[in-house]
């Protein structure tokens, strides 16, 4: 089964999910006085569901014909791209979230700035260092002190 | 009107003012770029400095050089790193970023500022000419109208779909109306669809979702596929825009410039819709072989949303400067301000304080003006951005993506979101299911609920349809708008 048929039927279980949750069991707290009212909360939800399992399946079955084509990127020959870097760099990602309030703004960023150019294979130490540590100097001087937003500039033990 | 025209001039062009709009919309544009920080927050930064100004239409004119600015600042970061920072450029990226791919970005970015200039400046004619006389039409409109409209915005999937796939554009629309749901909608005062996760009380946010959507796939892809971006010819700092190319666009921008300014004069209806109409209105009366180009870095599809999304900004001041109703979150500030400076607008302004109704329409002149003199020769500049090594610029991108999730909510769970929706947004571009459609459907969404909402409990039922005219002439327009390109097709073949 072609992918965009396999999204189609995870969409599919999405739906009918989300289905389920509007007309069976939203209703069920709904207060009184709501009941007599021309819309409830679920209205809108429960078209929104029947409209996306009749999308998913006209995809499913295949009914609309249209052109198999393949886009940029290949996703059966992921292996001939540099996929480990792409995971690498979400991974990288993940982390950063993590870590941006309990190590601080500075120590995250200049860190994630410096290890996304490492994954993608550079080693040019002497401008990556320098450029991370400005980048993220400038953009946490703009946003706190010039903007008044605040992020948490050292890790969280430094009690800043 | 001469003479308020001259008075007008005559504040708006003392040396001071002049100095102040330029410095506001530098100011704009260069805040604008960064992902996360729209017109609202620059302008609602910039008021404690223009309060201080003490002066009402030194004020003004400044919050006016801001506003255009960050408009273009945003236009910026959606054209050449695909990261619209706020929901009306998210149609200036549809051809905008394909542009700047293949070795366009500043033949884009001189596209994008004349089309903003051409669409704020006529906009400024427009609310010259219909102020007084458009602020009672848009009292016209109701729930059930608005609701139309919404209806009217969502069928430029027709817009996004290629042969065959119109039922994934559907299917991606409603999955954006279906995440759009999520959370406590402002009308039944109820979470849902939360899973009792605290984080998802105030829904999904908008700027996670379209960065999730756009610039992390694309930034995924350029891993994936290493080439720096620009690569694919042409010279990204060329600015030049062929005589072929003027005479493509300039229709579709005193086109989108017109509908653009009469859609933003409907309080609520703003600058993303009038973007996305314009965009799908442009794409639906094009020849068939230049509809294929839009989505691929056609110069009518940035042409459009650009000047529409212009003219709409300047539209959404009628309500404000005659009826003292901000149209949008934006002219809400700007309304706040007013206040602070002891100017209360309402028909009366015009007559009460004219100095300063006029001074703010020909800071609208001057601020557009200002704006293309000062960035034309920096479109160079800042298309140079593309040719940053990609070992150094996909850090960056990948950063500026994560700061403008977190910037917006200040939440870090908001980041995992997004890394999250990011891989998903990987798999449906792996799977050709268009995207922009799922954004539309989550920015229309909320809006499309409440006025539907309004309108069943207004008329018992959904009898609104067939008892307002207006509505059910928007609703066969918005039907048209579907059936017509999907005909089309089935009779090319």
């Amino acid at each position: 089964m072609a992918l965009d048929r396999w999204i189609a039927l995870v969409l599919l279980v999405i739906c009918i999910i989300y289905g389920y949750t509007a007309w069976f069991t939203m209703d069920a707290d709904l207060a009184p006085f709501m009941r007599r009212n021309p819309i409830w909360p679920s209205t809108f939800p429960k078209v929104l569901s029947v409209l996306g399992i009749g999308a998913s399946f006209i995809i499913l079955l295949g009914f609309e014909k249209g052109e198999e084509k393949t886009g940029e990127i290949d996703h059966r020959r992921l292996g001939d791209y540099f996929i480990g870097q792409a995971v690498f760099l979400l991974a990288l990602m993940v982390i950063y979230a993590l870590c941006l309030r309990s190590l601080g703004f500075l120590f995250s960023t200049s860190a994630f700035l410096i290890l996304g150019s490492f994954i993608l294979g550079e080693r040019k130490w002497h401008l990556m260092i320098p450029i991370a540590f400005i980048a993220t100097g400038s953009v946490w001087y703009l946003v706190q002190e010039v903007l008044g937003i605040f992020l948490r500039p050292l890790p969280m033990f430094m009690g800043v | 009107m001469l003479e308020g025209i001259l008075i007008g001039l005559q504040t708006a062009l003392s040396l001071q003012n002049l100095l102040v709009v330029i410095g506001g919309c530098l100011i704009g544009t260069f805040i604008g770029m960064l992902p996360g920080l729209g017109p609202m927050s620059i302008i609602a930064i910039m008021i404690p400095v223009a309060i201080t100004m003490g002066d009402p239409s030194a004020a003004l004119i400044l919050l006016a050089g801001v506003y255009y600015g960050a408009i273009f600042g945003g236009s910026t970061s959606s054209i050449l790193l695909n990261a619209p920072g706020v929901a009306g450029t998210v149609a200036s990226s549809f051809d905008g970023y394909p542009m700047a791919r293949q070795g366009k970005a500043g033949k884009a970015l001189t596209i994008a500022a004349i089309a903003s200039f051409a669409g704020g400046t006529i906009g400024a004619i427009l609310l010259m000419i219909f102020a007084p006389m458009l602020s009672t039409v848009a009292l016209l409109f109701h729930s059930p109208e608005y609701f139309a409209l919404m209806v009217v915005g969502l069928s430029a999937i027709a817009a996004f779909a290629g042969p065959g796939q119109v039922s994934k554009a559907l299917l991606m629309t409603t999955l954006g109306l279906i995440m759009a749901t999520v959370g406590e909608g402002a009308l039944f005062n109820l979470p849902r669809f939360t899973g009792g996760i605290m984080d998802l009380q105030s829904g999904f946010g908008f700027i996670t979702l379209a960065m999730a959507m756009f610039a992390l796939p694309e930034a995924v892809f350029l891993i994936l596929k290493p080439k720096n971006l620009g690569d694919d010819g042409g010279e990204i700092k060329d600015l030049r825009i062929t005589r072929a190319e003027a005479r493509a666009i300039t229709p579709v921008i005193g086109r989108q410039s017109i509908q653009g300014f009469f859609i933003g004069v409907l309080p609520g209806a703003g600058a993303t819709i009038a973007s996305f109409l314009g965009y799908a209105v442009e794409r639906n009366i094009a020849p068939k072989h230049e509809q294929d180009e839009f989505g691929k870095g056609s110069i009518k599809g940035l042409a459009a949303p650009e000047s529409a999304n212009n003219a709409a900004c300047t539209g959404s001041f009628v309500p404000l400067l005659t009826l003292g109703i901000p149209g949008s979150g934006t002219t809400a500030i700007l309304l706040g301000a007013l206040i602070a400076l002891n100017v209360t607008p309402g028909p009366r302004l015009m007559i009460d304080d004219p100095q300063i109704f006029w001074a703010v329409i020909m800071s609208m002149f001057i601020g557009n003006l200002v704006l293309l003199i000062l960035n034309l020769p920096l479109i160079p500049y800042i298309a140079k951005l593309l040719a940053i090594p990609r070992n150094f610029l996909i850090p960056f991108i990948l950063f500026f993506t994560l700061m403008g999730a977190y910037i917006g909510q200040n939440n870090a769970t908001e980041l995992l979101m997004l890394v999250g929706f990011g891989i998903c947004g990987i798999a449906l571009k792996f799977a050709n299911y268009p995207l922009p459609p799922l954004l539309i459907g989550f920015i229309l969404g909320g809006m499309m609920e409440d006025n539907f909402s309004r309108s069943m409990q207004l008329y018992g039922g959904v009898s609104f349809i067939l008892e307002r005219p207006m509505t059910l002439g928007l609703l066969i327009i918005a039907a048209g708008l579907i059936i017509v390109p999907v005909l089309r097709t089935r009779l090319a073949r």
